[in-house]
């Protein structure tokens, strides 16, 4: 069992990393106040290779592993969540389902553009009345002929404004017994007739990145759009959530990780009854609080990491992940803020920005409280894995490396 | 073109440097490709994609000294070469040089050497212009452009960077250049690169490969120590008129060799 | 036949020695204490008469000069086969150079072609058993080593300012000898075709010198603003007067010009000025913190500066806790005076 990096995991860590705090670093607060997405994060991103880091390079990807995305984007959200969103969206919900359950023209159609970044992806599961409760989704896609009518409202979508294509789970069969088994996922290219789209502000936090709405009016799109077969939607989107669930928790050990290290700086500078705040014992159980979650998170999404790369099913570890990490960054943020005083209050330090992005994380992608009931039915049996049809691809050095 | 850029293996800048029992130490801080260095192999690699060619990354360094030159590969280099042997440790700067120069004649064929300006651990910054004058090749240092090069005529003209500004020079190739930040940053690894670094298969020369036998060398750092703790002891200056204590805050000012 | 042991290179630009040339001749007569026998300078350039006059003046003894053509502009090639060949002859033990573009390159090259040993950017020199011990830092500064060069001459290059320049006495007299250069024009492999000046401002990022100005800059009242300007205008105006002197300043000391985030809100000067935790985190050699209260987010902008000078008019102001001098004073008057006497002290 190795705990070790190897030499080329180090190496990509030390790319992101670079990447992360020379480019957007400086900005990244300016944009965060303004509430608006930096033009050239995407461009830049797309350049690096960073959009297309895992897949394939037969598929336009850049052939690493999944190990590699999860320590991309611990590397990303240390710096600002906004840019592991992009991540999470284009590549673990949208790009890795194309890469798992599309047909060898939707890769050559979508997957292959998207790991070129020269297309953005976004995933479209949520709507203004269906978050946790995925049967509950209320939009259509009516069949007719060699064509689906799509139609309805999906909100809370990342990058809702800045993509090319989303992956969306709409509703085939509005009389299905189970309304789990009426949905299907689509890839829709987003300039097509029919689909308007918005951006969302006002929001606590990620307000350096782009969250919106997407509306669908009578919008068609053929059959070779349809991802999997009808009926399969839900399962999809679940094993997409397995995907973007995973850059979700290794974000949020970026995040522990930013808190504990603004804390630690913080600690041995600023003075207070005559010597540094760190000697005393409040401050510092605070720090090893940070510690013990950093560690822990890290371990959790790496093996994630690690199954995904061996082929084996990982829903639960991925959930478990997840859970623990987010909740853990926003504990590690607030804590954070506590240890910087009535200055991390103040947007002058980072750490208030830490706080108000961890919560989002509790939220989407599987509310804390929905990992809670699924690591439960997990332990206590209630609850299995659901045999896919389509399992997402081994990393084969091989298969990946080669065009 | 055959192109050659030099770069050393130093411990991270932000690490926390420190003498213990007479040693330096950077406790478990990383060890790195000299930041200089970068520069070096962004301007190689810019200089092959305009002439076309090869670039070769070298080093001299300890049998495991091979994170500088799978940085460098990483970054685009084509093929790395690592120097290594007991003779050239506590190497100095001349010795350094003469086995670059060896390690460059074996080579052949040569064009261009690049250099980064110093290397943060001795902060000498004399080994570029000393295989140089080892090749009996132009030393083109603290270059801030290179504004002209024509392989086929072999000239090169490049813009150095002065204290008292910019200065244009013309010369022959082969040539050493050695360089300063002006000359562009450093790209990031491609993925891409940081793959095939990591598989890449390094040759070591050894002394006896490069036909050479170094001397004992001629510096050599007996004594290093922490700098003396500075606490701070803030003197209020006064005087009788503004131009006083201007005068006597000028003296204090100089003798701190701040300036 | 020349004996003497201890020799120091002037480096000059244009047919100006440059100042930190005269350091190594303050250098070279201690060593010659231990050493024995006089001070040896070597200059090479264009009308380069009047320089070795002058280093008879600052304390040499005798001088080689070369005003060949090919030592017109400076190129390390030519210069240092001129060096080599004059050290090879007279086998000095000692030869020092003021740490410059060219004294560097220079010494680097000659060490080569006596096969002997570089101590380049020295602070301090000692001598121990007949050998030189150099102080330089390492590792960025972080450190300080002690460097010793087995074999001989042992070149040295002197950090500038420092060494002290020695006193000028215009009624010493010497050798001088002009030498002949060894390289022709056809053996030299580089050709220098132009120089432009540098002219544009100190980068805060990379400056060694910072002068940073905070509230206390508009804080004149002295000073009367033009007639018939509106109210809500005078207090920028003064304090862009007040950032001129600021300006005059930094421009006598090379340096940058930073400022509080105080006076950017204030709209006394751009954004891309600010020193602290939002701003930029600078780590200068000298910080001179005028009108400025020192407030800790300031602080994390500047503390880790070397040697930090505050002016302020109010004594209790945090930052003089900080600094290593302080001036309880108006910057108005203050900054002026400072700007004269570094101006006076810095050309001599």
């Amino acid at each position: 069992m190795e705990f070790t990096l190897n030499e080329e995991h180090r190496m990509v860590q030390k790319m992101v990393r670079g990447f992360a705090q020379n480019e957007i670093g400086p900005i990244i607060k300016e944009f965060d106040r303004k509430g608006e997405m930096a033009p050239f994060i995407l461009p830049r991103m797309a350049e690096l290779g960073i959009l297309g880091i895992c897949l394939p390079v037969r598929y336009g990807g850049q052939g690493m592993d999944y190990v590699s995305l999860g320590l991309a984007c611990e590397e990303l959200e240390a710096v600002d969540s906004t840019l592991r969103v992009v991540m999470s969206v284009h590549m673990g919900l949208n790009s890795m389902a194309l890469l798992q359950w599309g047909t060898p023209e939707q890769k050559e159609r979508f997957l292959i553009p998207q790991a070129r970044g020269e297309r953005i992806g976004c995933f479209g599961l949520t709507e203004p009345g269906a978050g946790s409760d995925v049967a509950g989704i209320a939009s259509t896609a009516r069949r007719k002929n060699d064509q689906y009518i799509l139609n309805g409202e999906k909100m809370w979508i990342s990058l809702a404004t800045k993509a090319d294509h989303a992956l969306i789970v709409v509703r085939t069969d509005p009389d299905a017994p189970d309304p789990h088994d009426g949905l299907t996922a689509f890839i829709v290219e987003l300039d097509r007739a029919g689909i308007k789209k918005g951006d969302i502000h006002g929001k606590l936090g990620v307000r350096a990145g782009s969250t919106g709405w997407l509306s669908f009016q009578d919008v068609e799109v053929p059959t070779e759009n349809r991802i999997g077969q009808e009926g399969e939607g839900f399962k999809i989107a679940m094993s997409c959530l397995d995907n973007g669930r995973y850059t979700v928790a290794a974000g949020a050990t970026g995040l522990i990780r930013a808190s504990l290290e603004a804390s630690v700086k913080y600690a041995k500078e600023r003075q207070a009854f005559g010597r540094e705040i760190g000697k005393f014992q409040l401050v510092q159980q605070k720090i090893a609080h940070m510690v013990k979650s950093y560690e822990a998170a890290r371990l959790l999404y790496l093996r994630a990491g690690w199954m995904k790369n061996e082929g084996m099913r990982n829903t639960r570890e991925t959930s478990l992940a997840k859970w623990f990490a987010t909740d853990a960054s926003f504990e590690a943020a607030s804590e954070a803020i506590q240890i910087h005083g009535a200055y991390g209050y103040s947007d002058e330090y980072d750490v208030e920005r830490y706080l108000r992005n961890a919560k989002g994380a509790i939220i989407y992608e599987g509310t804390s409280e929905i990992h809670q009931l699924m690591q439960a039915g997990y332990a206590l049996e209630y609850r299995q894995d659901v045999h896919l049809r389509c399992e997402l691809p081994v990393y084969d050095a091989e298969f990946w490396h080669n065009d | 073109m055959k192109i050659v850029v030099c770069v050393k293996q130093v411990p991270d800048t932000a690490a926390k440097v420190v003498v213990e029992d007479g040693q330096v130490t950077w406790g478990d801080a990383p060890l790195v490709i000299n930041p200089w260095d970068e520069y070096a192999v962004e301007t190689a690699l810019l200089q092959q994609e305009a002439h076309g060619g090869d670039v070769t990354v070298i080093s001299v360094g300890g049998e495991d000294a091979k994170e500088a030159v799978k940085h460098a590969l990483a970054m685009g280099c084509d093929s790395a070469i690592l120097i290594s042997d007991p003779a050239f440790e506590n190497a100095d700067s001349l010795i350094t040089s003469q086995v670059l120069a060896a390690a460059i004649e074996k080579m052949g064929d040569v064009d261009l050497a690049f250099f980064g300006r110093q290397a943060i651990d001795g902060d000498v910054g004399a080994t570029a212009a000393q295989t140089a004058r080892g090749l009996g090749w132009p030393a083109f240092t603290l270059v801030s452009a290179i504004s002209g090069l024509d392989p086929d005529a072999g000239t090169i003209q490049v813009e150095r960077s002065l204290e008292e500004g910019r200065q244009v020079v013309d010369g022959k190739l082969p040539a050493i250049v050695s360089v300063v930040k002006d000359i562009g940053e450093p790209r990031y690894p491609s993925f891409m690169g940081i793959r095939k670094a990591s598989r890449a298969e390094i040759p070591i020369w050894s002394q006896a490969d490069l036909s050479l036998e170094v001397a004992n060398p001629a510096v050599t750092w007996p004594e290093i120590t922490n700098p003396p703790k500075r606490e701070i002891v803030t003197e209020i200056l006064s005087g009788d008129s503004p131009k006083e204590i201007a005068e006597t805050l000028v003296e204090k000012i100089l003798e701190e060799q701040v300036l | 036949m020349m004996t003497n042991k201890i020799w120091v290179y002037i480096d000059q630009f244009k047919g100006e020695a440059i100042p930190a040339s005269w350091e190594t001749i303050s250098a070279a007569q201690y060593l010659t204490e231990q050493y024995g026998g006089g001070v040896t300078a070597v200059v090479a350039g264009s009308q380069v008469q009047e320089i070795a006059k002058q280093a008879i003046q600052y304390g040499a003894e005798e001088v080689f000069y070369s005003e060949d053509s090919t030592f017109d502009e400076f190129r390390a090639e030519p210069y240092a086969s001129l060096l080599s060949g004059l050290a090879k002859e007279h086998g000095p033990e000692v030869i020092l150079f003021p740490t410059t573009s060219r004294g560097r390159e220079l010494a680097a090259m000659v060490a080569v072609d006596l096969k002997t040993g570089l101590l380049p950017d020295v602070t301090a020199l000692e001598v121990q058993d007949g050998n030189v011990v150099a102080t330089r830092p390492v590792y960025a500064g972080k450190l300080l080593s002690k460097a010793v060069c087995s074999t001989r001459p042992q070149l040295i290059t002197l950090r500038v300012r420092a060494f002290p320049t020695p006193d000028l006495d215009d009624s010493k007299t010497g050798n001088l000898t002009e030498v002949p250069a060894v390289m022709s024009e056809d053996d030299i492999l580089t050709k220098v075709a132009g120089y432009t000046e540098s002219s544009r401002g100190v980068s805060l990022n990379d400056a060694a010198v910072i002068v940073s100005g905070g509230r206390g800059v508009s804080n004149n009242p002295a000073l009367n603003p033009p007639d018939g300007m509106d109210e809500s205008q005078v207090e920028i105006w003064r304090a862009q007067e007040g950032f001129k002197l600021i300006g005059e300043l930094a421009e006598a000391l090379g340096a940058a010009v930073g400022a509080s985030r105080a006076a950017v809100d204030a709209g006394y000067i751009p954004y891309d000025h600010q020193v602290g935790q939002t701003g930029k985190v600078v780590s200068p050699d000298l910080y001179i913190a005028c009108g400025i209260s020192g407030a800790i987010q300031h602080q994390a902008g500047m503390r880790t500066s070397k040697v930090i000078v505050a002016i302020n008019k109010d004594p209790e102001a945090p930052i003089f806790r900080m600094a290593r001098y302080g001036i309880v004073g108006d910057l108005y008057d203050v900054v002026p005076a400072l700007t004269e006497a570094f101006r006076n002290r810095l050309s001599s």
